[in-house]
């Protein structure tokens, strides 16, 4: 019975749904957004639209992302019992695992490398060099490799909110001389723009892992 | 013609994880499903031409929160057995 209604009731809203998806999509855009972004992407001081649009056009939306990013990573790790961000036991005797752990980890931080360093003129950026970071630190918990990087210290503090106050300094740097809040010098753009992308990733990378951290299972530590 | 073919192919998959992840009532299976589901939606994205959104969802999508849910399954799991 209950589960009928749920069914006609999703299968309603999937029927309205429908028709409006289509009439959005076959709209005519007007000014398409595409040209705006390539007419002015000189000025960016990248070369790929998506990086000159996150990093750049539209710079406020990814500070207040990175914003939201760092509350929720601090109360992630604020809420986990002390126990489990503690350093793990070595958990496997599993050889195999360590071969894999010893080839993957140095290729994952190369490859977060190469996507940072791609974001300024093709498909890349913080955000995704920020989640293979952090999978190359749940790598490290998970075949026990030393990550003392995390624990409660001055680095774990540095490491999360590294990202979000430069970003915020350089906004307001901008706001301070003269220019708009987030307005970037133009001739300073390009490395600008590197400079916060680079520490974005750390902290991207940190904030995540410190999540997964917190809410990792506590072997032992209330069984 | 091939390439319509692995479009469609592609949402059929699409819609058959999608709904067995929620139909499963196995917790473990269904986030292996959402896995899975997740790596079909890069591909999804790849096939119309956005790669950034590709990225971010193959490795934040499916990776990370994959593990995220796992760590959470696994924490149910060991709630249930004490009780």
């Amino acid at each position: 019975m209950k589960a009928g209604v749920v069914t006609v009731l999703a299968l309603l809203l999937g029927g309205i749904l429908a028709p409006v998806v289509v009439a959005v999509a076959s709209a005519d855009p007007g000014t398409s957004l595409h040209t705006l972004v390539q007419t002015r992407l000189e000025a960016s001081g990248v070369e790929h639209p998506v990086t000159a649009v996150l990093l750049n056009f539209r710079a406020y939306d990814t500070l207040l992302e990175i914003g939201v990013l760092v509350v929720a990573g601090i109360t992630g790790m604020s809420l986990s019992r002390a126990g489990a961000r503690a350093e793990p036991e070595l958990r496997s005797t599993n050889t195999l695992l360590h071969a894999l752990a010893r080839w993957f980890v140095p290729l994952m931080l190369l490859l977060a490398a190469w996507l940072l360093w791609a974001g300024s003129h093709r498909p890349g950026g913080a955000f995704q060099a920020g989640a293979v970071l952090a999978a190359a630190g749940v790598m490290m918990r998970l075949t026990g490799l030393p990550t003392a990087w995390i624990a409660p210290g001055p680095m774990l503090r540095l490491g999360l909110s590294a990202g979000f106050s430069v970003f915020l300094l350089v906004a307001a740097v901008g706001a301070l001389t003269g220019r708009a809040f987030l307005a970037y010098p133009p001739l300073l753009s390009g490395p600008l723009i590197l400079v916060i992308e680079t520490l974005l990733t750390l902290s991207i990378g940190m904030i995540l892992l410190g999540l997964y951290v917190a809410a990792a299972q506590r072997d032992g530590a209330d069984e | 013609m091939a390439e319509l073919l692995l479009d469609v192919l592609l949402v059929l998959a699409l819609l058959s994880t999608a709904s067995a992840a929620l139909l499963s009532r196995d917790l473990f299976r269904a986030v292996v499903l959402f896995i899975a589901f997740g790596l079909l939606l890069s591909l999804s994205w790849v096939r119309l031409h956005a790669p950034d959104l590709a990225l971010a969802e193959a490795a934040i999508g499916a990776g990370l929160t994959g593990v995220l849910l796992l760590d959470a399954v696994s924490h149910f799991r060991g709630r249930r057995e004490v009780e």
